[in-house]
């Protein structure tokens, strides 16, 4: 799948500017002028109707970029700099990670089923024959679809020989693995967080660009430059999500400032141990099936809609948090902060005393460019603990399940299953375990093809997945502890 | 045949603007291009550094620049030299 397209580039380029305004230290006193800037009076391109339109949207993409909810409006007269000193005087950043941008959502409407101009009103009329609910008529010599009485079944569409019935859908209701987003009756998708899991997909799939994360961006450039150590712990996804090596992009990281770069990929190695041991524990007490526990979105799926699984999801802690821990230990004062391709992270990290804060690779991307470090021209920084190829295949799908196998005990042995990629179906399939699990060992991803096509990403997760699979294909890199 | 060559600029601005998905143009091209295209990437091709980056990421098409690229842009630009309608 392709992300790239014009909603992804006005989110980073709001990031960037939010960045550059705060690093050039006139955040405040600039932050009005942004919508101005990216829409200005004789823009030659708008997105929406005007540039007014625009602009007032590019607003509320920056309360986003600040962290700031749309809820938290209260007056529409302030401005922007008053959000941003909030931004900067706040200490954590607390509620949902996903907010839904009202006036950028309501042009879309309903899931439903049209008849288009290719409908040739033959005289077979098989959407009017097959149609259970009698909602095809033909009037004026075409098909028509009563939307009172239909209930988007699909039949028509599947039936035409002219397909000339489409289905419009709603594409963030349509990329929800969990139901958790739905159109109200004013047509505006309403997220309903005791469902959501932040796994991030409806952000993704809006084509208005309407569904935004409060973004964490500010408090981690106000750490950079505050008092603390600023320790970034990296996702195992990190390979290739920018150009250069992994030791180039830890140069760029501490040229924007941060203190330490730690792999999470050697939090991730103690994971894999851990649960190899945790497995044949379970195995011997009689288990039938233990599930990985690394996946945030995984482990909310699991609690908000599967409940059962819960006795099945392992008790490990995350990579995530296993390295914040490790890092703790050595640097008690640190500002830790994850930096990875997944929205549920942050939904995991808000709830997590040892993390500090999490970013995407994608905002990594605009801190880079906000703060003018091409990673590709930097010079070779040395990790100080490599990671294993087994925490670095965290990554993809597969990884974990290799990695805790490398570690398993031969007397329980793994008989793995994968789902890769939450789906409605592989929901089902997952409550279906409950009573008979083909396997013992459940690996969950809910991004189909592991964290490298997470939500928050930049590289191409086809590119990164090969560049990992290299990684972990060859003994050679295998370096701690082994 | 003369083969035409496509240099993509990865330098961070531009890899985070979208250049990250040129990466794959090799897999996008169409059957009569395939053996016809070279494809590089160059450092920072220093072409993004005004403050509104409106034109990343950037390639250039046998050394002529072209900015917002897309790999439907950069294949329609490799068609029109293939045929000889540059």
């Amino acid at each position: 799948m392709l992300f790239e397209n014009d909603a992804t580039r006005i989110r980073r380029e709001v990031m960037v500017r939010i960045a550059r305004a705060f690093l050039e230290g006139n955040l405040v006193r600039e932050i009005d002028r942004i919508p101005l800037e990216m829409r200005p009076r004789n823009a030659e391109t708008v997105s929406r109707c005007c540039v007014y339109k625009d602009r007032a949207v590019i607003r509320y993409r920056c309360l986003a970029a600040l962290g700031v909810g749309f809820d938290e409006e209260k007056d529409e007269l302030t401005p922007l700099s008053a959000f941003a000193q909030q931004a900067l005087d706040r200490k954590k950043i607390e509620g949902p990670v996903l907010s839904v941008l009202e006036i950028a959502c309501h042009a879309c409407v309903k899931a439903h089923h049209k008849v288009t101009d290719a409908c040739q009103g033959c005289i077979a009329r098989p959407c009017v024959v097959n149609c259970p609910k009698k909602a095809v008529s033909v009037v004026d010599g075409v098909s028509r679809i009563d939307p009172k009485a239909c209930v988007n079944c699909g039949k028509c569409q599947k039936v035409c020989p002219f397909n000339a019935i489409v289905k419009i859908p709603v594409p963030c209701e349509q990329a929800c693995p969990v139901g958790a987003i739905a159109k109200d009756a004013q047509n505006r998708s309403v997220i309903d967080f005791d469902r959501c899991v932040s796994c991030g997909r409806c952000m993704r799939a809006c084509p208005f660009g309407a569904v935004l994360e409060r973004s964490e961006l500010l408090d981690v450039l106000k750490a950079l430059r505050g008092p603390r150590p600023v320790v970034a712990i990296l996702a195992p996804a990190v390979v290739g999500q920018f150009p250069g090596s992994l030791e180039q992009i830890v140069a760029g990281m501490k040229r924007l400032g941060f203190s330490g770069v730690v792999e999470v990929a050697h939090g991730a190695d103690l994971v894999a141990r851990a649960e190899a041991a945790e497995f044949a524990h379970r195995m011997r007490g009689g288990a039938t099936f233990m599930t990985s526990s690394c996946c945030p979105a995984y482990v909310q799926a699991a609690k908000r809609h599967v409940p059962g699984l819960m006795a099945h999801v392992s008790d490990t802690p995350t990579p995530m948090h296993v390295s914040a821990e490790e890092v703790r230990k050595r640097n008690p004062e640190a500002f830790v902060t994850f930096v990875g391709p997944c929205v549920a992270k942050r939904f995991e990290g808000r709830n997590d005393p040892m993390i500090d804060a999490v970013l995407t690779f994608e905002e990594l991307g605009a801190l880079f460019i906000a703060g003018q470090v091409d990673v590709a021209a930097c010079p070779e920084e040395p990790l100080e603990q490599p990671a294993s190829a087994e925490g670095r295949g965290f990554a993809i799908q597969g990884g974990v399940t290799k990695a805790v196998q490398a570690y398993a005990s031969p007397d329980t042995p793994l008989k793995p299953v994968y789902i890769n990629g939450l789906t409605r179906t592989t929901l089902l399939q997952l409550k279906a375990f409950l009573s008979s699990c083909p396997g013992n060992f459940v690996e969950v991803m809910v991004c189909e093809g592991g964290c490298v096509a997470g939500a928050g990403v930049v590289g191409q997760a086809q590119v990164s997945a090969q560049k990992i699979r290299l990684l972990t294909d060859s003994n050679v890199t295998r370096k701690a502890g082994g | 045949m003369k083969k035409y060559t496509v240099c993509i600029c990865s330098g961070t601005t531009c890899f985070v603007m979208g250049s990250a998905e040129l990466q794959t143009l090799a897999d996008h091209l169409p059957p009569e291009l395939k053996d016809r295209v070279e494809i590089r990437f160059s450092h920072c091709l220093g072409l993004c550094n005004d403050r509104n980056f409106s034109r990343a990421p950037f390639v250039t098409i046998e050394g002529e620049p072209m900015g917002g690229a897309t790999i439907p842009a950069i294949i329609e630009r490799l068609g029109k030299l293939a045929s000889g309608n540059a």
